[in-house]
């Protein structure tokens, strides 16, 4: 069991001391193998809020309460990027992007995600998708998909963070693809599963983010704001008229629990009881990813 | 002194369900307009099985229809009448049985008494909006006359229905005839006094006041005065004060919209008045605080004479620590010195002379706090549990998942959970505890947290002002249980 304490800083992560009784190098590597799936986390909760907020009943008006708690969530993954000079980052790329868009100046680009890949010795693959804007008066037809640095992609792929509660989605293909059907191929799927997330998370990490691709490639999303931070302040803006302004639909999402990719969200939600996982050997890393996630997001 | 809380005997709550009614809205009689057709199903033959009684009255799916979802449930204040609230705008008003010598087994039963289309859905032209026409809150006014009244809201409007008996018709008209039709008057010799004549009992519903356009944003409660004469209604920003005779002003009690909507952070879930002291209320926040009021201090109750917030636990702390502390639910005890607030993974008791922490805190399924990531993506975080007392404030009671609810003895610190659903329900059977396996070793009859199912939600719950009889509507099915009695 990881020891709790104060969560750790992106920046701070060449300077931590190694964890009690370890090996000097080994620590530092699981440090940043914790941290960088911390920051994937981060990353993954903030594009879902993002989601979450835009996703409204076209019919009805939105929760506000839900809205606010979402919109605050939001707000605190902000805060926290900003401390860690991540979001400038974020920030920057999606100008750079920006630059690059079709539309005009006062419209806003609809869609793009970015998705850079970062040096197999830093052990992670950072993809830093941030669904940029489109103002309201950008009609459906001309949400562009941007192509970015290293290609476009929705929403954060990362097989550490959705897998410990989204599996049966990208990543761990072998085990996760052939999950809902056949049995015997189990036990030779699982082992792959387990001996592969030891194995250099890199290599995995470059493979699953093509299939993320796949999977994700034809998503867009659009948000009423024109830059990140005034789009937390311009949500409420209008509270009242904002949300129905928007036009989009996700293509094929109706509402945010019925995702295509995230079928564990399915099975909790609607389908009745039905158990998580049916391997034993994923269940070990889901338990183990559970473990990080545990950790860093609050046991 | 009570005695009747046998659930302290043995270590288990021992519970039998009277019946189980399946409100599946098609099959009830009911009508589009406020004159009610008599909706009476107590003039069944004693001896049916009431599952058989279900089966021919009401559709049986297992689906839910969207509109028959319930709620909310409440009981009036003598527990004679349990009403329920559905996501159609239907109120149905059950009425408990006279106790008779001949049958004893069926002590308590409560039947259909009335039912009648509260709220339509609207739809908002400015905003091109549908005002859903979902009950949100049912709450009853005590009784003065031989009529019963309830207000129901939905997100925008308040109305207030009379409900009432009809047992006798004026016979004997001059200017009418049997059927109704005017006579002529040129053909009228005589008069006569028309008499009362006994015709079958007819239950009427009928709105006496609509309480309407006070309301941005959308209603989550309504709580009535002990002075009878007025009540407040809430939404996410405001609450507001109405007379309850007067529909065309109301006065604003509770703002907390800010200036600039985007510096909105905190919203408001509850608000309840005061059992005891009309000039005293309470409202709960998204933001995990409860605030309480006098309305003597000033017109406009920004202020509060009370804060009541727990310090957050740092080790806790993480992304969702804001949205599980948003209180779904607040509630006074009946003695009104102490109040109950429900967020997403406990339930807590205060005293209202204490501010700083609660007197009690009870897990409700602490088991989900390692899963909070998961509900988050499929929004069930954003659940709104109700909490009740029962008539003694002794014992408290809320739902979570899986169609389990919890109840919670706050002398003996027992606790207990038990599950609402047909499978385990059989009439004049006991309720056996259930009990969530959370990691190890699971044993034969307990749920492991994987499998619950988390469609299936026990948000309302009702306990009855003084026996323990306890309404939980799951889903669109409306369970009764009530306590062994020897």
């Amino acid at each position: 069991m990881f020891p709790k304490g104060t969560k750790r800083k992106f920046s701070d992560s060449g300077d931590e001391p190694a964890a009690g009784g370890e090996d000097v190098n080994q620590p530092s590597s699981v440090a940043v193998r914790m941290l960088s799936s911390y920051s994937l986390q981060r990353q993954s909760l903030l594009d879902m809020s993002l989601i979450k907020l835009q996703l409204c009943h076209m019919l009805v008006e939105p929760n506000l309460c839900r809205s606010v708690l979402i919109a605050n969530t939001v707000r605190q993954i902000q805060e926290e990027m900003t401390q860690d000079g991540t979001w400038q980052i974020m920030t920057q790329a999606l100008s750079a992007a920006n630059a690059a868009a079709q539309c005009s100046a006062d419209r806003l680009v609809a869609t793009e995600v970015l998705c850079r890949q970062t040096e197999a010795t830093q052990g992670e693959q950072v993809l830093k998708p941030f669904p940029a804007v489109g103002s309201e008066g950008c009609p459906a037809e001309e949400e562009v998909v941007v192509e970015g640095e290293g290609g476009v992609t929705m929403s954060t792929v990362s097989p550490q963070a959705p897998t410990s509660y989204l599996p049966g989605t990208f990543g761990m293909d072998p085990c996760w693809e052939e999950e809902n059907g056949e049995d015997e191929e189990e036990d030779e799927d699982s082992e792959e599963c387990g001996s592969g997330s030891e194995e250099g998370d890199s290599d995995r990490l470059v493979e699953d983010s093509r299939t993320a691709e796949q999977v994700f490639g034809t998503f867009e999303i659009k948000n009423p704001a024109p830059s990140p931070d005034p789009a937390l302040e311009e949500l409420f803006s209008d509270v009242d008229a904002s949300y129905y302004d928007l036009d989009t639909v996700l293509t094929g999402m109706q509402s945010a629990p019925k995702m295509g990719p995230y079928d564990l969200l399915e099975s909790l939600s609607s389908h009745g009881p039905s158990p998580l996982s049916s391997s034993t050997s994923c269940r070990s890393d889901l338990n183990e990813l559970d473990h990080i996630m545990e950790i860093i997001v609050g046991s | 002194v009570s005695n009747g809380y046998l659930f302290v005997q043995e270590q288990t709550l021992r519970f039998l369900p009277l019946f189980h009614i399946l409100i599946s809205g098609k099959g009830l009689i009911m009508t589009k307009s406020a004159q009610l057709a008599p909706t009476l199903l107590s003039q069944m033959d004693e001896e049916i099985d009431t599952r058989k009684i279900n089966n021919s009255f009401l559709r049986d799916h297992n689906y839910a229809t969207e509109a028959d979802i319930i709620s909310t449930v409440e009981f009036n204040p003598t527990g004679e009448l349990l009403a329920t609230g559905d996501k159609g705008g239907r109120v149905v008003v059950f009425q408990r049985e006279q106790e008779s010598k001949n049958q004893p087994h069926r002590r308590g039963e409560y039947n259909v008494y009335s039912t009648f289309q509260s709220h339509e859905p609207e739809f908002d032209y400015l905003k091109s909006l549908e005002i859903e026409e979902k009950i949100n809150k049912i709450r009853w006014l005590p009784q003065q006359n031989a009529a019963y009244f309830l207000l129901s809201t939905n997100d925008k409007t308040v109305k207030l229905w009379k409900i009432s008996e009809r047992d006798k018709r004026p016979e004997g008209y001059n200017l009418k005839d049997e059927e109704g039709r005017i006579r002529d008057p040129a053909t009228i010799t005589a008069l006569r006094v028309p008499v009362l004549q006994p015709m079958d009992l007819m239950v009427e519903a009928t709105p006496r006041r609509v309480f309407s356009n006070a309301h941005t944003y959308h209603i989550n409660s309504i709580s009535v005065s002990n002075d009878y004469e007025t009540y407040m209604s809430t939404d996410d920003l405001r609450i507001n004060l109405w007379n309850l005779e007067i529909t065309n002003q109301s006065f604003n009690i509770v703002d907390i919209k800010p200036a600039n909507m985007e510096e909105l952070t905190e919203v408001i879930t509850a608000a309840e008045f005061h059992p005891n002291q009309c000039n005293t209320f309470i409202y709960s926040s998204s933001k995990g605080s409860i605030r309480l009021c006098d309305m003597r201090a000033s017109a406009l109750c920004d202020n509060h004479s009370k804060f009541f917030e727990e310090p957050e636990d740092p080790s806790n702390r993480s992304f969702f620590s804001e949205i599980i502390s948003s209180i779904s639910d607040v509630k006074f005890s009946h003695s009104g010195r102490y109040l109950m607030t429900r967020d997403y993974l406990t339930v807590k008791v205060w005293d209202l002379n204490m501010e700083s922490k609660p007197l009690e805190t009870y897990q409700v399924h602490d088991y989900l706090r390692s899963k909070l990531c998961s509900l988050y993506e499929n929004d069930c975080i954003f659940d709104k549990f109700e909490c009740v007392w029962n008539g003694s404030d002794s014992v408290i009671m809320t739902g979570s998942y899986n169609n389990f609810f919890r109840m919670f003895d706050r002398n003996t610190k027992r606790d207990v959970t038990l599950e609402a659903s047909r499978e385990n329900s059989k009439p004049r059977a006991i309720l056996k505890p259930r009990k969530v396996c959370v990691g190890g070793k699971r044993r034969k009859d307990e749920i492991s947290v994987d499998s619950l199912d988390f469609s299936k939600k026990i948000l309302h719950t009702a306990w009855h002002p003084s026996e323990n009889i306890i309404a939980v509507a799951a889903t669109n099915n409306l369970y009764i249980f009530q306590d062994k009695v020897n």
